[in-house]
C-alpha cells in the first residue's frame, strides 16, 4: 500500500495515499465532526460539518471526501474552519424542530452533541421552536418526523446501497426538500421491508421505531395476565452498549436480572426456539435433499428478508423454509406447550419478545401466525433500545445488577442457537445438526469457520456422507440480491442458503443500540458484537441443537418428531408474493 | 409545492407505451440517459404519472424514488396532465410585488384545485410561471394564451366564468 506524508495540525504523519482528510486527521488523533458521512455508504460531502482548512486549497474542503496528497498541510481546528462549522450547524438548527428534552433521541442525538460541542448558545435564524411535528406513521415499525430531519440522506443511502429497497429519497427542491417515498406515498404504500436500518443511522430523532413498551407495561400491570418474555440471541450482545459497556460485551446475566425485576412471570430465551428451528429446518432440508425438493432451501428466520423476498424476488418463495421465525415459534410454544404445562389458559398468556429487529413488529401481525385458538402467536415485541428504555425508566442501576439465569421451564439451549444472532450462525448451527444426522457420526470439529465473518456473501462446500453440500450465506439485501441474481442466472448452485435482512445479521439489526456515525465509520461494530456470541458458544457444553435435553423433551412429550403434523401446526407457516408497488396496485383496483 | 400526486386516473394508450419503450431503448446504457427519457416521456404523455415513471424505473433498473426525485426537483416536469383550459399565473418579480400571490390564491379558490394540479373534471389546470414579459400590466395571468392584466382578486370570478 502506497503512503503519503501529510501534516495534521503541525504533526507529521504517514497515511495511506487513498485516505481522506478525515481519515488522516483521525490517524493523527483529531476528530473532525461529521453528520452526513457514512464510510462506504454515504460519501457525498453534503452537510458541510466537516469543513477543514487545507493549506493552498481554494476555500475550506469537505474532509470526509477530500483526498490527501503528498506534503498536504491540514489544520483541523483553525478559526476559519470552526466559524464555518458553527455557521453550518446554526443553519441546520434553524430548520430543526428543537424539542430535545422530550425527544426519543435526547442525549443520543448527534446534532445535539455537536450543538453542545460548538457552544451553540442561540439560533439567530428561523423559528425552530415554533415548528410543528411532521409525522408519518403508516407501518407497524417506523415513525418519521421530518420536522427533525436534517437531510443528511444517511437513511436514503442505507435503504438503497445496503438494503436494495430504495423506497425513500429526497423529494422536491429548496426549502421544500424532504425525505419521502416516490409520489410522497406513505411508507406503508411502498415495498419497505421494515428492516429499520434507516433508524440505526439517523443522526437525530427524525426516524424512530414505533414504541410498543406502553403495551408491555399495561400487560405487566394486569393481574389477570401471565406475562412471559423471550430474548433473541443478538440482544445480549448489544444491550450493555445502552448503559456504557464496551461494544462486544455479553450482557446476558444482567439482561435476565433486569427482566426479572421488570416483573415478567417467566424470563425465557428465544434461543430455545432457535434450537427448534434447527431441528425443523434441518429436517426440511434433509427431506428436500433426499426427495428432490426445491433447492436451495433458504432460511426464513429474518422477517426483513422474508418481506424482501415476497416483494422483490417472489420467484424464490418456493425455496423458503416453511419454518416460522424463532420469535413466532416462541409465541406458539408459549401458548401451547408452556400453557399446557403450567395449566394456564392460552388467552391469559401474554407473550413479549425483545428483538434486535424492527421487522418483528410487522411479523407478529402477518397472516398465518396464530397457531393456538386463533390467538396471535405473539402479543408484543420490543427492540433492544426499547428494553433499555424500560430498564432506565424503572431506575435500575445497571452496574449494580447481578447476573441471573433464564427460568428453567424454557431456558435451556445450545451454543448453536446463540450464534443465530450473527450472519452465518444459522448455517453453522444447521450444519452441526444436519451433518451428524446424515452421517450418523459425531462431528470431530464443530466450528464451520468458512461461514463466519462479516463479509456480505460467504460460500463453502462440505462433503457430507458422500454428497458435496454447497452452502452460501448472505446478509444485507444488496448482497442477497447479488446472490439471488447469480442463482437465477444459473451461475451458482447451492443446496442451502442463509439470508439475513441486516448486514452482518441480527447483531446489526434495525432495533439495536444506535452507534453514532463517528463510531460506525471507524469501529467494526459488527465483528465486535458477533464476537460476544461466538465466545459464548465456544464456552458452552452443549453446542448442538439436537443434543439439548429440553429440546428432546419437547419432542418426546409434545411435538412427536421434527416435521410431525403437530410441529407443522405450531411451527410452520406460508408466504405469498406481494407487489413491488403496492400503493399503485391498490389505486388501480380502486379506479 | 408544485408537484402533487396525480389526481386524474391514468389513461395511457398502448401506442404511447410503445413509443416510451422505444425511447428508453434508444437511450438505455448511455450515461445520463434518465433526463432525456423523462423529457420524451413527458412529450408522449403530457405529464409524468406514477405509471409512466414505474416503466422508466423498471426499464432502466433505477429505483422509482430516484426518478421521482428528479421529476419533483425540476420545474420542467409535471405530475399532472394539463386541463382543457390552462391558467398560468405570473409570479415574476414585478407581478409578485404587485400582489400576484393573492391572485394565485384566488384563482385556486375559484377553480377548485391547487397550483400544479388539474380539476377533477379536467377543465382547468393552474400553473405558476416565471416572468411572462408583460410587467407593465402586472399582475398578469394567461388563460390559453389570452392575457389578463392589472388584476385584482375581485376580477377573477368573472374571468374564469368565461371558460366554464
Amino acid at each position: 500500500m502506497s503512503t503519503v506524508k501529510v501534516k495534521v495540525n503541525g504533526m507529521q504523519i504517514e497515511c495511506p495515499s487513498d485516505a481522506t482528510v478525515l481519515e488522516a486527521a483521525r490517524q493523527a488523533g483529531f476528530r473532525i465532526p461529521t453528520l452526513c458521512y457514512l464510510k462506504g455508504i454515504n460519501e457525498i460531502g453534503a452537510c458541510r460539518m466537516c469543513l477543514t482548512e487545507v493549506k493552498g486549497a481554494k476555500g475550506l474542503v469537505a474532509a470526509c471526501v477530500y483526498p490527501v496528497a503528498e506534503g498536504m498541510e491540514i489544520n483541523t481546528n483553525s478559526q476559519k474552519a470552526y466559524d464555518a462549522r458553527k455557521r453550518t450547524l446554526e443553519l441546520i438548527l434553524s430548520n430543526h424542530r428543537m424539542e430535545c428534552l422530550t425527544c426519543v433521541r435526547n442525549q443520543s442525538c448527534e446534532l445535539q452533541a455537536l450543538a453542545e460541542e460548538y457552544g451553540m448558545e442561540e439560533v439567530r435564524f428561523g423559528t425552530p421552536k415554533e415548528m410543528q411535528p411532521d409525522i408519518e406513521q403508516s407501518t407497524p415499525h417506523l415513525i418519521r418526523d421530518n420536522s427533525k430531519c436534517i437531510l443528511c440522506r444517511r437513511c436514503v443511502a442505507v435503504c438503497k446501497n445496503l438494503q436494495h429497497a430504495a423506497v425513500i429519497g429526497p423529494n422536491d427542491r429548496g426549502f421544500s426538500t424532504h425525505i419521502g417515498s416516490a409520489f410522497d406515498r406513505d411508507l406503508g404504500e411502498v415495498a419497505c421491508i421494515n428492516c429499520g436500518q434507516c433508524i440505526n443511522v439517523c443522526p437525530t430523532g427524525a426516524l424512530t421505531e414505533v414504541d410498543s413498551t406502553y403495551k408491555v407495561w399495561e400487560a405487566l400491570a394486569d393481574p389477570k395476565k401471565h406475562v412471559v418474555v423471550g430474548t433473541a440471541p443478538a440482544v445480549r450482545a448489544t444491550l450493555g452498549e445502552e448503559f456504557g459497556d464496551p461494544i462486544g460485551t455479553n450482557a446476558q446475566g444482567k439482561m435476565v436480572a433486569a427482566l426479572h425485576r421488570l416483573g415478567f412471570d417467566g424470563v425465557f430465551d428465544v434461543d430455545v426456539t432457535a434450537d427448534l428451528t434447527i431441528l425443523e429446518e434441518g429436517t426440511e432440508f434433509i427431506h428436500r435433499l433426499q426427495n428432490g425438493g426445491t433447492l436451495p432451501l433458504i432460511t426464513s428466520c429474518s422477517p426483513g428478508w422474508i418481506r424482501f423476498c415476497e416483494q422483490y424476488y417472489p420467484e424464490f418463495i418456493p425455496n423458503l423454509s416453511s419454518c416460522k421465525s424463532p420469535q413466532q415459534m416462541f409465541g406458539a410454544m408459549m401458548k401451547s406447550y408452556y400453557a399446557d404445562k403450567l395449566g394456564l389458559n392460552p388467552e391469559d398468556v401474554f407473550v413479549v419478545t425483545v428483538m434486535p429487529c424492527t421487522a418483528k413488529k410487522f411479523e407478529i401481525r402477518r397472516d398465518d401466525q396464530s397457531a393456538v385458538n386463533g390467538l396471535w402467536d405473539m402479543d408484543e415485541t420490543i427492540t433492544t433500545r426499547e428494553l433499555a428504555r424500560m430498564i432506565r425508566k424503572t431506575g435500575m442501576d445497571w452496574s449494580a445488577l447481578p447476573e441471573e439465569d433464564f427460568d428453567p421451564d424454557f431456558g435451556e439451549f445450545s451454543g448453536a442457537a446463540v450464534i443465530f444472532g450473527a450472519s452465518g450462525g444459522v448455517m453453522e448451527a444447521a450444519l452441526r445438526t444436519v451433518v451428524e444426522i446424515l452421517t450418523g457420526e459425531e462431528l470431530a470439529k464443530l466450528d464451520f469457520v468458512d461461514v463466519r465473518g462479516m463479509e456480505g456473501i460467504k460460500e463453502a462446500s462440505y462433503d457430507v456422507a458422500g454428497t458435496l453440500v454447497k452452502v452460501a450465506v448472505a446478509s444485507g439485501m444488496e448482497n442477497a440480491a447479488k446472490l439471488l441474481d447469480k442463482i437465477k442466472a444459473g451461475e451458482a448452485e447451492y443446496h442451502f442458503v442463509e439470508i439475513m435482512g441486516c448486514p452482518g445479521g441480527c447483531i446489526n439489526g434495525g432495533g439495536q443500540p444506535i452507534q453514532p456515525g463517528n463510531v460506525r465509520n471507524f469501529v467494526d461494530i459488527q465483528t465486535l458484537r458477533a464476537g460476544a456470541l461466538y465466545s459464548e458458544d465456544a464456552l458452552m457444553k452443549m453446542r448442538k441443537s439436537h443434543e439439548v435435553p429440553l429440546i428432546k423433551k419437547i419432542y418426546s412429550d409434545y411435538l412427536g418428531e421434527p416435521g410431525s403434523h403437530r410441529a407443522h401446526e405450531l411451527l410452520h407457516t406460508s408466504y405469498k408474493a406481494s407487489p413491488k408497488y403496492p400503493g399503485l396496485e391498490a389505486d388501480k383496483k380502486k379506479n | 409545492m408544485p408537484n402533487l400526486k396525480t389526481l386524474i386516473p391514468f389513461a395511457g394508450t398502448k401506442e404511447q407505451e410503445d413509443r416510451l419503450r422505444e425511447a428508453i431503448a434508444r437511450y438505455k446504457g448511455e450515461l445520463g440517459a434518465t433526463m432525456p427519457i423523462m423529457q420524451e416521456a413527458q412529450e408522449i404523455y403530457g405529464y409524468l404519472p406514477e405509471e409512466v415513471q414505474v416503466i422508466i424505473a423498471e426499464e432502466l433498473g433505477v429505483p422509482l424514488t430516484e426518478i421521482y426525485g428528479i421529476s419533483s426537483f425540476y420545474a420542467q416536469f409535471t405530475h399532472n396532465p394539463k386541463g382543457q383550459n390552462q391558467i398560468n399565473v405570473c409570479l415574476g418579480t414585478a407581478c409578485y410585488v404587485k400582489g400576484a400571490g393573492n391572485i394565485l390564491d384566488k384563482v385556486c379558490e375559484v377553480v377548485g384545485c391547487k397550483e400544479g394540479e388539474i380539476t377533477e373534471d379536467g377543465k382547468f389546470s393552474i400553473d405558476a410561471t416565471r416572468c411572462v414579459g408583460a410587467c407593465g400590466l402586472a399582475p398578469v395571468m394567461m388563460i390559453n394564451g389570452d392575457v389578463y392584466g392589472r388584476l385584482t382578486p375581485d376580477k377573477i370570478d368573472a374571468i374564469i366564468a368565461k371558460y366554464k
